[in-house]
């Protein structure tokens, strides 16, 4: 019995998967709506935004860092394209181009500064987070953008087809971008070779810098990364709300690392896998649409997220402890 | 791993290291004079700015009514850091038990109470609430101290699931309208002294003697120096991660009602923003965020220092939100000079040899070899 839970929960996807195919079964078997392409499409493009900047956090999980700065970066960039596409008239290329820029350079000074302070990374990212976002609303005077270009703003850039069975089903931006950005993640960090470099510092820092890894180097591509990541979200979090504002996404830093550490992502680093993020999107998402279906009030779900990382993590643990490797990574260190 | 408490054969080995423990908790004090210089240049430049106004009395009496919520949510931060963990849930748990007393007092209590019977519903609420706290405490001591997940995931769970229950009992409303004497707890003043302000300082003394004199406080700097190192001593750690929970959650629980009697009401996103701040106002303290180091005096003086620029700040009629960016700053910098001063230090830090051994950190870079 103990080795066919340690089977199960060793593995986070594998848990995940019984999570999510739980999930499919009993809310199927509930409502009649759960199981259909459209519940599914609205499902995935609800939660777009999270599932980009989760795949970004858990790059930066698996170096063995910790970013709580990225939600003022998904505001900073999404505000400057829109002032510079709204107000100044800039071409959508280089006001995009610029944003970019500069949520990879708003991550790579949380880099240098965890490298150079030696500091732990959460401690500097709530510094630095509390800088950017001060700044953000000093700067913007807190007003949103609401005349966003239609391009960006309208839906017109997404697919509509008819099922067979009369609805209508629109693959939108958001979906597209997601999946392009979960690709992107999943070959970084496997088919890349500084990807592995990635999963070889969070495993042993030492260990990755006496074999040759440039641990700087490393450590810029992971917040960088997360930065431009934040810079996508921030795009498509204003194309689904038709605004950008400077408080945007605020608070919700902690909410998407839990999804990206209920996805497998260790906070020791070395550990995980963009998939396990995905199943950690599915089973909340669908959870959260599940439940909302079969009638329990949206009020409830927080309750549910919370008694999920709780049960998850200790099913994790207790696997872990019999399987001998939680602690030892720690202790050894 | 098989964590069950070695015998207690360490005995002399522990009352050894208990020495050694509490000498240096007492010479820890260079950190403290760097930051009482901050304060005090930080307190001068605003005064040359502002003559009339900055150095009176009616404003440092406003700092002092501002400085409590801050700064007991801090000290609940702080304990967790101390002791190498972290609760992310200070806030949703001061939240939790803040609604339980303020629907105590506006929906069970009845409303023409008064005198006697007042007092004996006033008492009871809280109560309740310090209840339901420790309830908090221990259950998320337990988690820590037998999962072996580090804290920040624990109290992550925790920190979501109890702010979904004050969401879900109030639908995201807040209660407010509680009796006079609830509002004069942090509404009074004594010598000019606000009552909240005397509560803090007495709060922040015991922390200090709890922390430093006794074999708790010892313990629970010793788990968060080496925490496997304390357990093969005979220490019973999981009683003290257990314990730190608590006298975090407790704290919590003063903080609820220090800001119910402030804001005149209760609600699950009261105070949402502090979260962050309570570590950063650590850290800038001189707690360690790596555990085992830190001092209460210290996190005293760099809630003095952050609430100096605020208040400055605030009265030059300059943006709070550049107060926060500068407090962002601030801690940026004090870490900086540290590491400066680090690097020129022949004698390492005691805490510098355990920064290996801790999780979520990528700051201990491989390369350290000044």
């Amino acid at each position: 019995m103990h080795s066919l839970a340690g089977y199960i929960f060793k593995r986070n996807e594998s848990a995940l998967v019984v999570a999510v195919l739980l999930t499919v079964i009993v809310f199927s078997l509930s409502s009649p709506y759960f199981l259909t392409i459209p519940n599914f499409v609205n499902l995935i493009e609800a939660w777009s935004v999270t599932t980009i900047l989760a795949a970004g956090a858990f790059v930066v999980l698996v170096s063995g860092g910790i970013d709580i700065s990225f939600t003022a970066t998904v505001a900073a960039t999404q505000y400057l394209a829109a002032t510079l596409m709204a107000r100044h008239g800039y071409p959508p290329a280089l006001a995009l181009g610029l944003s970019a820029a500069l949520g990879i350079a708003m991550g790579s000074i949380n880099a240098l500064l965890t490298h150079y302070l030696r500091v732990v990374s959460i401690i500097v990212t709530i510094a630095t987070g509390s800088i950017y976002y001060a700044l953000l609303i000093f700067i913007t005077n807190a007003e949103e953008i609401y005349n966003l270009p239609d391009w960006w703003s309208n839906r017109a850039a997404s697919f509509k087809f008819e099922l067979a069975s009369g609805d209508t089903v629109r693959i939108t931006m958001s979906i597209m971008v997601m999946v392009v950005v979960v690709l992107m993640t999943h070959h970084l960090m496997n088919r890349t070779r500084i990807g592995r470099q990635v999963y070889a510092l969070g495993g042993n820092p030492e260990a990755a810098s006496r074999i040759g890894i440039g641990v700087l180097r490393v450590q810029l591509l992971a917040y960088g990364y997360l930065g431009f990541l934040s810079f996508v979200a921030g795009f498509i979090q204003a194309s689904r709300v038709q605004q950008a504002v400077p408080t945007a996404m605020a608070g919700q830093e902690l909410n998407v690392l839990a999804v990206a550490i209920l996805g497998g992502a260790s906070l020791v680093g070395g550990l995980g896998s963009v998939g396990g993020v995905v199943l950690a999107v599915l089973f909340l998402a669908m959870l959260q649409n599940g439940l909302t279906l079969v009638g329990v009030s949206s009020y409830f779900f927080g309750v549910v997220i919370g008694l999920a990382i709780l049960v998850s993590i200790s099913m994790t643990s207790l696997a872990d402890k019999h399987a001998h490797r939680w602690h030892r990574p720690r202790a050894n260190r | 791993m098989n964590r069950s408490s070695p015998n207690a054969d360490g005995g002399a080995r522990l009352t050894a290291q208990l020495d050694s423990m509490i000498a240096a908790l007492r010479q820890g004090t260079s950190n403290i004079v760097g930051l009482i210089l901050l304060l005090a240049v930080l307190v001068a430049v605003f005064s040359i700015l502002m003559p009339s106004t900055f150095p009176r009395a009616t404003s440092l009496q406003s700092m002092m009514f501002q400085i409590p919520e801050l700064g007991l949510l801090s000290l609940a931060m702080s304990i967790a850091l101390i002791s190498g963990g972290i609760n992310l849930a200070v806030i949703a748990t001061a939240n939790l038990s803040g609604l339980l007393m303020a629907w105590i007092l506006t929906g069970v209590m009845p409303a023409d109470a008064s005198g006697f019977e007042l007092g004996l519903w006033v008492v009871g609420a809280f109560a309740a609430g310090l209840v339901l706290s420790i309830v908090v405490g221990v259950v998320t001591g337990l988690l820590v101290a037998f999962l072996g997940v580090h804290p920040i995931l624990v109290t992550l769970g925790t920190m979501t699931l109890l702010h979904g229950l004050a969401i879900y009992f109030t639908r995201g409303r807040t209660i407010s309208g509680f009796p006079d004497a609830v509002i004069a707890i942090s509404n009074e003043t004594v010598l000019g002294i606000p009552v909240s302000f005397l509560v803090f300082t007495l709060i922040v003394v015991l922390a200090h003697v709890l922390l430093t004199r006794t074999e708790l406080g010892v313990r629970i700097h010793m788990i968060g120096s080496n925490l496997e190192a304390t357990r093969y001593s005979g220490v019973n750690t999981r009683r003290v991660q257990v314990w730190v929970y608590v006298l975090s959650s407790v704290l919590c629980w003063l903080a609820a009602v220090i800001m119910m009697s402030r804001f005149n009401s209760a609600g699950a996103d009261i105070a949402q923003s502090y979260l962050l701040i309570t570590v950063l106002a650590a850290v800038l303290g001189g707690i360690d965020p790596y555990g085992g180091f830190g001092r209460v005096a210290g996190l005293f003086v760099a809630l003095w220092i952050l609430q100096v620029i605020a208040s400055g700040f605030n009265l030059l009629n300059v943006s709070p939100h550049l107060g926060l960016a500068s407090w962002g700053l601030i801690l940026i910098l004090v870490m900086a000079v540290k590491r400066v001063a680090a690097s020129f230090n022949v004698f390492p830090k005691a805490g510098s040899r355990q920064r290996n051994a801790k999780p979520a950190t990528i700051s201990q870079s491989p390369e350290d070899s000044q």
